[in-house]
């Protein structure tokens, strides 16, 4: 197909270093600048700039690729690998240093919900407001303001300044006005960290409903199973270049195996970046062998620990740290919670905790395991907080005995692979009766 | 961080069938006939694209009416505001410049000489420091859409036509009422002079807005800046205080136009300003001009830099 949505062509980005550690320049830096070059043009000399000052650094480079109208790709890297960067360029917010990018229709970005939302203003008037920052006609936003507020469930506070929201429904609000934008191409940021998770799985209906209207669509997301679930293709950035560019399992596959993607143990150092609440809040998730080992790779017949190091911040409560597996297609394989006589329905004081749920080995399939670290409280049974991909480990196949795998040779589907007991009752003779199975399977 | 819950999480689609697989012939007929729009890396001198500015008009009335529905909030004595301040400065210059220095006013009443110049000059002064910070303010916004850049110090500049209009209501009131002053045929100017008013304070606007997104120093800057402007316009004392030609050379400042110009038009001062709005005129469109090429030239980087 010759008329390509979105195609790039040896895209560049380049900052000033100077310029990412001083956001803005003053007066003075610029006539500082231009005097010594002034003197440098006088006395025939090139001034030379001090090291560092002038240093320069590509966000991007050498990023070439196209999407065909319709096509939903997931763009995956790690921090700082250029995701962010190419999607403002894309969205028009930065301009590039290099190459060019060719542009077919409307270009809709969820960078970041919100955009052109006033505090001081009503539900209404935001939702007016954010679809003309957002480039809606008014005609347009008028007849889906309805269908806007209802996606959004907040039909009753629309006359209600924003700023007495509470944040789930002004994200779920500044969501439903992007989605609702109907661009020929949609940029998405992990605006799926938004809400709760029914209002994200609506998200996810809502942005599969986008694909399937034939919009085209970018997705970065450090969501892995839902880069799988959702997009065919994956783009990996990795230090502002491709690195991979196929289908979507397979990329994401690769950038879980690289070390690129989330390691086997995860640290917050910095308290007010850990995820948590009021009542606990998570320090660490880890993934040992049983001798104790961080594993990226575990062999599939060997016992996992998930270890989840977190402090309880207020006394009194009953905790329930949990956490969940899925795999890299996007399914989720189990949740599972702590069960333990000693701390069963015991109250845990403030605190340091460490606590390890084990896996045993021969239940996963092989391939890479995306964990997420959970809690609840007890009575009342609430939900905490989620934190999704904390982790993640890859399970390596055995051939050979010990594992499900047997004697066999071919590839093995499934989300589990549990090593059974099997037993097998033999009757000799008799043989007439072929139909009937000689081995029956307890 | 996320505050999710993974027993209420959703059913997963593992079955393949989620996926979002392009659709045959997706867009083959409809997207041939979309434009293609192709980003570059930006050259010297760029176009203003006044035409797309144009096709964001709506943005640009949401903008202006989200600055004036949001200007006084909060504040005790709202929009009373706008008529406070050229009121406050009217009755400091009457006593000061008019009482004490008996600085002479064209024959008019020295209140209304003064506050015939202070209302265009207010909106002038608010629409410069509304725009000069209209960037930086609109920082998230312009970090996290795309949109005509334009917009934003137009719609800062626009939204103060409000106070203008406040502001002005008075000054009629105190023309018709307290004064029986009435205003000439020459009264039909008028919109001309607030037009040359909105031009000066946007062409001043997006120069040291686009300064200010690189020099936060504009900041700094503006009291004085202001502060100078209103002295070097004869708001205070009346510009006949100088001979032509110097008059019109005076008149190179935009706001000397637009004031002498109000004067004439409302209160009928025998100054003929005609060569000295001319001239305010030509200096205006050239700022103007020159203002929105710079702002345009600068614009890729604000993103960045904001």
């Amino acid at each position: 197909m010759s008329a390509l949505a979105l195609q790039l062509h040896d895209v560049g980005k380049q900052y000033r270093l100077g310029g990412v550690r001083t956001p803005y320049r003053t007066l003075r830096d610029t006539i500082a600048d231009s005097a010594s070059r002034l003197k440098g043009r006088l006395t025939g000399r090139v001034p030379r700039r001090a090291a560092g000052d002038d240093a320069q650094m590509w966000a991007l480079r050498h990023v070439s690729f196209s999407l065909e109208p319709g096509e939903v790709i997931g763009l995956i890297g790690r921090n700082g690998a250029g995701k962010s960067t190419l999607l403002k360029i894309l969205s028009r917010i930065t301009g590039l240093s290099e190459g060019w990018v060719d542009v077919r229709g409307r270009v809709g970005s969820l960078l970041e919900v919100g955009a052109g939302f006033h505090p001081e203003l009503t539900g209404r008037e935001n939702v007016f407001l954010s679809s003309a920052v957002l480039g809606m006609r008014r005609q347009e936003a008028l007849r889906k303001f309805d269908e806007i507020v209802a996606f959004a469930s907040v039909e009753r506070f629309v006359d209600t300044p924003v700023k007495h929201y509470s944040s789930g429904m002004f994200l779920r609000l500044a969501f439903a006005v992007a989605a609702h934008l109907e661009p020929e191409i949609l940029l998405v940021d992990e605006v799926l960290a938004v809400g709760d998770a029914r209002f994200q799985r609506k998200c996810l209906d809502k942005m599969q409903d986008v694909g399937q209207r034939g919009s085209t669509v970018i997705f970065v997301s450090h969501n892995m199973p839902a880069i799988t679930r959702l997009c065919a293709r994956a783009v990996l950035l990795d230090e502002g270049t491709v690195a991979r560019d196929g289908p979507a399992h397979e990329v994401v596959a690769a950038y879980l195996n690289s070390g690129l993607g989330s390691s086997a143990a995860r640290e917050w150092p910095e308290p007010a970046k850990a995820p948590g609440t009021a009542e606990v809040r998570l320090r660490a998730v880890r993934v040992r062998t049983a001798d104790g080992r961080v594993a990226e790779a575990v062999d599939i017949r060997e016992t996992v620990g998930v270890e989840l190091e977190y402090e309880v911040l207020q006394p009194g409560h009953v905790l329930m740290p949990h956490f969940t597996l899925h795999n890299a297609e996007g399914t989720f394989v189990f949740v599972t919670f702590e069960q333990s006589d000693e701390w069963r329905g015991r109250i845990r004081e403030p605190g340091r905790y460490v606590t390890t749920g084990w896996i045993p080995g021969n239940l996963l399939s092989e391939g890479a395991a995306i964990i997420g670290a959970a809690f609840r409280v007890l009575n009342p049974d609430r939900s905490l907080f989620w934190e999704q991909d904390a982790v993640a480990f890859h399970v390596i196949d055995h051939p050979g005995p010990g594992s499900a795998r047997g004697d066999f040779h071919g590839v093995i589907p499934g989300a589990v692979r549990p090593l059974l007991q099997w037993t097998t009752h033999y009757t000799p003779g008799d043989s007439h009766d072929r139909d009937r199975p000689a081995v029956s399977v307890a | 961080m996320q505050t999710l819950n993974p027993l209420e999480s959703v059913t997963p689609s593992n079955d393949g069938v989620a996926v979002m697989n392009p659709p045959p012939d997706a867009g083959a007929t409809s997207h041939d006939a979309t434009p293609v729009l192709r980003l570059e890396p930006s050259t010297r001198w760029v176009s203003l694209q006044l035409d797309e500015l144009w096709r964001y008009r709506e943005l640009l009335y949401f903008l202006v009416w989200r600055d004036v529905k949001v200007r006084y909030k909060q504040t005790a004595l709202g929009a009373a505001w706008a008529i406070i301040q050229p009121l406050f400065a009217m009755l400091v210059f009457s006593l000061f410049f008019g009482r004490l220095a008996k600085i002479p006013s064209d024959g008019i009443p020295y209140p209304l000489f003064s506050f015939a110049a202070l209302v265009p000059w207010t909106f002038f002064a608010t629409g410069l420091a509304q725009s000069a910070d209209s960037l930086v303010g609109n920082a998230n916004l312009i970090k996290k859409v795309y949109f005509p850049r334009l917009a934003i110090p137009i719609a800062a500049v626009m939204s103060s036509v409000v106070d203008f209009v406040l502001a002005f209501l008075v000054l009629l009131l105190m023309m018709t009422t307290y004064y029986q002053v009435w205003p000439t045929a020459a009264v039909l100017w008028l919109p001309l002079l607030v037009l040359l008013a909105i031009v000066t304070a946007l062409g001043v606007g997006l120069w040291l807005s686009a300064l200010n997104v690189q020099f936060r120093d504009v900041r700094y800057v503006l009291p004085f800046l202001v502060q100078f402007w209103m002295f070097a316009t004869p708001i205070a004392y009346p510009s006949s205080l100088l001979d032509e030609p110097w008059r019109t050379v005076y008149a190179l400042n935009p706001m000397v136009g637009v004031v002498e110009g109000f004067r004439w038009a409302l209160l009928g001062t025998n100054t003929a300003p005609g060569p000295m709005i001319a001239a305010s005129a030509f200096a205006a469109v050239v700022i103007l001009i020159g203002g929105a090429f710079y702002f345009r030239r600068m614009e890729r980087t604000f993103a960045d830099l904001v």
